[in-house]
């Protein structure tokens, strides 16, 4: 794993790569059945409509869980992430038929050389509005 | 009825034993499209100084959430699950989870705050191995609208 970036090689504004996901209501499904979150507002529009939503929605975990493989990758170690943290800023809605596409960007905002770890500042939008708010995973490098 | 304040504060006895299965392991990496090596193949992990496949970092919320279930599904807590949104979550891993672990988490209940028909109630999650070692801290934050928002 020699491509494993070393503290040494990153400092603050360093660009980690960004990508972008299309999410379906597949995806919410699954990862209902997976993570054991079925509330309804995540597959039933009727449900959603009624508690005030536009429609279905993703879960917020969902959006969290594949915001962050952008870090993994690049990290090159899942282990090696040792805090995640996000805010949820606004729901995402996921259209039936179609998909939302979520956008994922990610640049050093920290480095700390006395812990031997770098933090990593997430953007995620959707048609350009954040749906994570301050999203920072801390990795140890 | 609105979200009980007197809660804040409460420790939930340790929960029973958590299983972490490979196959649960790799289907949620799955489902959030986590392709890493080290989530689905024994010997990558191995690779890396893991015994087994490890979990994704957001996996800890699947063991969360059921201790969290204590204080949501009480009545007398006054969480109307139809009301909720999720307003934040932390996780803070002191090993990575893996296939075969036995998690015991004990629920603390760190603040309940109103604010402008709100009411914040924020969790956190103290989850150990079967040795008593702690394995990840999960803080999470509800946000509970009241009758009239």
């Amino acid at each position: 794993m020699s491509d494993r970036p070393a503290l040494a090689d990153v400092a603050v504004g360093t660009p980690i790569g960004s990508r972008a996901i299309e999410v379906t209501r597949a995806h919410l499904v699954h990862y209902a059945g997976a993570s054991g979150d079925r509330n309804p507002i995540h597959w039933n529009d009727r449900f959603a409509r009624e508690v005030g939503l536009p429609g279905v929605v993703a879960h917020g975990m969902f959006t969290m869980g594949q915001a962050v493989n952008l870090v993994t990758d690049w990290v090159g170690d899942p282990g090696a992430i040792v805090d995640y943290g996000v805010r949820f800023a606004r729901p995402v809605p996921v259209p039936d038929p179609g998909a939302a596409v979520v956008e994922v960007s990610g640049v050093v905002g920290a480095v700390d050389a006395e812990a031997g770890t770098a933090r990593v500042d997430l953007t995620v939008t959707v048609e350009g509005a954040r749906v994570l708010a301050k999203a920072q995973v801390v990795v140890r490098l | 009825m609105g979200v009980n304040a007197e809660y804040a504060g409460r420790r939930y006895p340790p929960t029973a034993p958590y299983a972490v299965g490979r196959e649960h392991l790799r289907d949620f990496a799955r489902a959030v499209g986590a392709t890493h090596p080290a989530h689905h193949d024994v010997e990558a992990a191995r690779a890396l100084g893991y015994p087994d496949v490890v979990a994704p970092p957001t996996f800890a919320v699947v063991v969360a959430q059921r201790a969290e279930a204590q204080l949501v599904e009480d009545p007398a807590a006054g969480i109307d699950f139809s009301r909720v949104v999720h307003a934040d979550e932390r996780f803070t891993h002191h090993r990575p989870i893996h296939a075969g672990d036995e998690l015991v988490t004990v629920l603390h209940v760190d603040a309940i705050t109103e604010r402008a028909g709100l009411a914040l109630v924020t969790t956190r999650c103290e989850i150990a191995d079967a040795a008593g070692d702690p394995v990840s801290t999960v803080v999470s934050t509800l946000a509970v609208r009241g009758e009239g928002a």
